[in-house]
C-alpha cells in the first residue's frame, strides 16, 4: 500500500466533521476498505491487522454522525477512527497478544483507555498486529505472520506496536493506540514517520493491557501529529474536551532549551540517521533554539539495566505457560523468556539501584533546560529477518540497536516522544527523540508542537 | 555466585530442561550480568565503593 495515499489528521476530522464537509461513516468505510484490501493482499500486504470490527466500528460511525447531528459533541475524538494494538483488552473480543498462547482468550470487559475511548464517541476499527506479547523490536514474531513497513514491504515497521504505526501510516486509522516497555510506541513510529507518544510512567492506566514488564510499561498514541497525539493523550486521561495545546506556550521555537544527548546516544547510528538528525537540529538553531550538549554518565549500564528488568518481570508473568504450553511461543520470544527465568534476585536488585542513579541523571541532564532531544532510532527500518548489522565498524545485534536511543526513559519513567524529521536516500523516515521533566508529559508535547513544524 | 559459575548453571540446566538453544543467549545475559556487576553505582559491604573512605 503506498504511503502517499492522504490520511486525515484527528484535527483535520474534527474540523471537517463539524462543518459538515465528511461523515464519520465515509471516513470510517474508507479506513475499513483500506484495512480489508490490505488483509486481502496477503502476503503483498503489510499485515497491520489481527481483528478488524467492521459491524461495530459502521454502527459507531453512524451514531456518531447523528449524535453530532443532534448536537452532542463528545469532544475531538467523536466519530475518529482508532485502532488498538492487540494487547488491549476490548470486551468480547480476543486479545492475542499476537500469540497462540492465547488462543481462546475473550475480554470480560474493556480495559480503562478503551473506556476512555469509547466516551471520547471514537469508531474502534480493529486490533493490530504487534510483535508476540510486545517482546521484540520488529514485529516479525506474530502468530500472524510478519508486518510491514509501507515505506517498504520487505523490511520491519518496528516494533512492537508495529501494527499500530502502519495503521496511522497508511491510513488505515486517524490514530492508534500502542504500548511501550523499551521503545515500542517511538521504534515503528520512527520507522514508519509518524509521531508517537510514550507518556510519563503511570500516567495512563495499563488495566485490560496485557503486561511485558510492570515496570517499565507505558501506554500511548501513535498520530500523525503532535496536535492529534496531546488530542489521544488527554482523552486517555479521561480529558475529553481539553483546551489547545498550543494555549499555554512558552515553548516558541526561539525559547526553547534543549540538550543534545551525543556519545553514547550518537555514536552507533546509521550515517543517513545521523545526517537527518543534525539537519534537524539546525533547522531548530535556525528557528531560534538554544542547544547545547549534554551527557548520562552511566549510559553504558543502560542495556545492562532493561535487559534484567524487564526478563524478570516477563518471565514471572509466563512461567506458567511456559510450563505448560512451552509450544505455542514463537521460537526466539520463547527462548528470551526464558533467559528471564534464571535472573538471581542479587541481580535483580542490582538492576533496580542502577535504574535509579540512571534516573537522578536524566533529571540532572534536563535541569534548565525544556528538553533532551536524540535519535528516536539508531538505524532506519531494518530489513525482515535481518539479526544483526555493520553499523560504526562493528556488527550489532539489530535488537541492541533498535532499543538502544529509547530504553532509557523506561526505565526513568520521562516522557518521550518520537517525531518524523525527514528520510533517508531510500525514502526510510527517521525520527527525533524529545524527553521531557519528569510527570511533565504536557509541557513536552508543547515543546514538541514547537518543534514539529521545523522539522517536516 | 560469580557471572561465570551462573552462566555454567544456567546452561547446565537448560540442557536438562532440553532447551540447548538457549546457550547463545545465555552467554549474552552474561555479558550483561558482567556489565551490571562491574557498574560504579554498586555499593559494596568492605566499603570499597566509598571514595572518601579512610583505609
Amino acid at each position: 500500500m503506498a504511503p502517499t495515499i492522504p490520511t486525515l489528521s484527528v484535527e483535520a476530522f474534527g474540523r471537517k466533521l463539524r462543518s459538515g464537509a465528511i461523515a464519520s461513516r465515509a471516513v470510517t468505510e474508507e479506513c475499513l476498505r483500506r484495512i480489508h484490501a490490505d488483509i486481502d493482499a496477503k502476503n503483498d500486504g503489510l499485515n497491520a491487522f489481527i481483528s478488524v470490527m467492521a459491524d461495530e466500528a459502521q454502527s459507531h460511525a453512524r451514531l456518531a454522525d447523528e449524535e453530532l447531528a443532534r448536537g452532542i459533541d463528545r469532544g475531538p475524538l467523536h466519530g475518529v477512527p482508532i485502532s488498538v494494538k492487540d494487547l488491549v483488552d476490548i470486551q468480547g473480543l480476543p486479545t492475542t497478544a499476537a500469540s497462540r498462547v492465547r488462543e481462546g482468550h475473550v475480554a470480560r470487559r474493556d480495559a480503562a483507555v478503551i473506556g476512555h475511548l469509547r466516551q471520547a464517541g471514537a469508531v474502534l476499527v480493529g486490533k493490530t498486529n504487534l510483535h508476540e506479547f510486545a517482546f521484540g523490536t520488529t514485529s516479525e514474531e506474530s502468530a500472524f505472520g510478519a508486518a510491514r513497513n509501507p515505506h517498504d514491504t520487505t523490511r520491519s515497521p518496528g516494533g512492537s506496536s508495529g501494527g499500530s504505526a502502519i495503521s496511522v501510516a497508511a491510513g488505515m486509522a486517524l490514530a492508534s493506540i500502542g504500548t511501550d516497555t523499551g521503545g515500542s510506541i517511538r521504534i515503528p513510529a520512527a520507522a514508519c514517520g509518524i509521531v508517537g507518544l510514550k507518556p510519563a510512567f503511570g500516567e495512563v492506566s495499563t488495566e485490560g493491557v496485557v503486561p511485558l514488564s510492570r515496570t517499565l510499561d507505558h501506554v500511548g498514541p501513535l498520530t500523525q501529529s503532535v496536535t492529534d497525539a496531546w488530542l489521544l493523550y488527554r482523552a486517555l486521561l479521561g480529558d475529553h474536551h481539553p483546551e489547545a495545546l498550543g494555549s499555554h506556550s512558552s515553548g516558541a521555537a526561539p525559547n526553547l532549551r534543549l540538550a543534545v544527548l551525543r556519545r553514547y546516544f550518537c555514536e552507533l547510528l546509521d550515517n543517513e540517521v545521523r545526517a537527518r538528525f543534525d539537519e534537524a537540529l539546525e533547522r531548530l538553531r535556525a528557528a531560534g533554539a538554544q542547544i547545547d550538549e549534554t551527557d548520562i554518565p552511566h549510559a553504558r549500564d543502560i542495556a545492562a539495566v532493561y535487559v534484567t528488568l524487564v526478563c524478570s518481570d516477563a518471565a514471572a508473568y509466563h512461567a506458567a505457560t511456559l510450563d505448560r504450553v512451552p509450544e505455542r511461543y514463537s521460537e526466539m520470544v520463547r527462548a528470551r523468556l526464558e533467559v528471564g527465568r534464571y535472573v538471581l534476585a542479587e541481580d535483580l536488585s542490582r538492576a533496580l539501584h542502577g535504574r535509579e542513579v540512571l534516573r537522578r541523571e536524566v533529571n540532572a541532564a534536563l535541569e534548565g533546560r525544556d528538553a533532551l532531544v536524540l535519535p528516536a532510532l539508531a538505524i532506519p527500518a531494518p530489513g525482515l529477518g535481518a539479526q544483526s548489522m555493520q553499523i560504526g565498524g562493528s556488527t550489532e545485534p539489530v535488537r541492541n540497536l533498535m532499543l538502544r536511543e529509547t530504553q532509557l526513559f523506561n526505565l526513568t519513567g520521562h516522557p518521550a516522544i518520537s517525531l518524523p524529521c525527514g528520510n533517508t536516500s531510500e525514502g526510510l523516515p527517521c525520527g527525533l527523540q524529545l524527553v521531557g521533566a519528569s510527570g511533565q508529559t504536557e509541557a513536552l508535547l508543547r515543546v514538541a508542537l514547537a518543534c514539529e513544524t521545523h522539522l517536516s | 555466585m560469580t557471572v561465570e559459575q551462573w552462566l555454567e548453571w544456567a546452561v547446565a540446566d537448560a540442557e536438562r530442561r532440553d532447551l540447548p538453544g538457549l546457550k547463545p543467549l545465555l552467554e549474552a545475559f552474561a555479558r550483561s550480568l558482567r556489565s551490571l556487576r562491574d557498574a560504579d553505582f554498586n555499593d559494596r559491604a568492605d566499603g570499597t565503593d566509598d571514595p572518601h573512605a579512610e583505609r
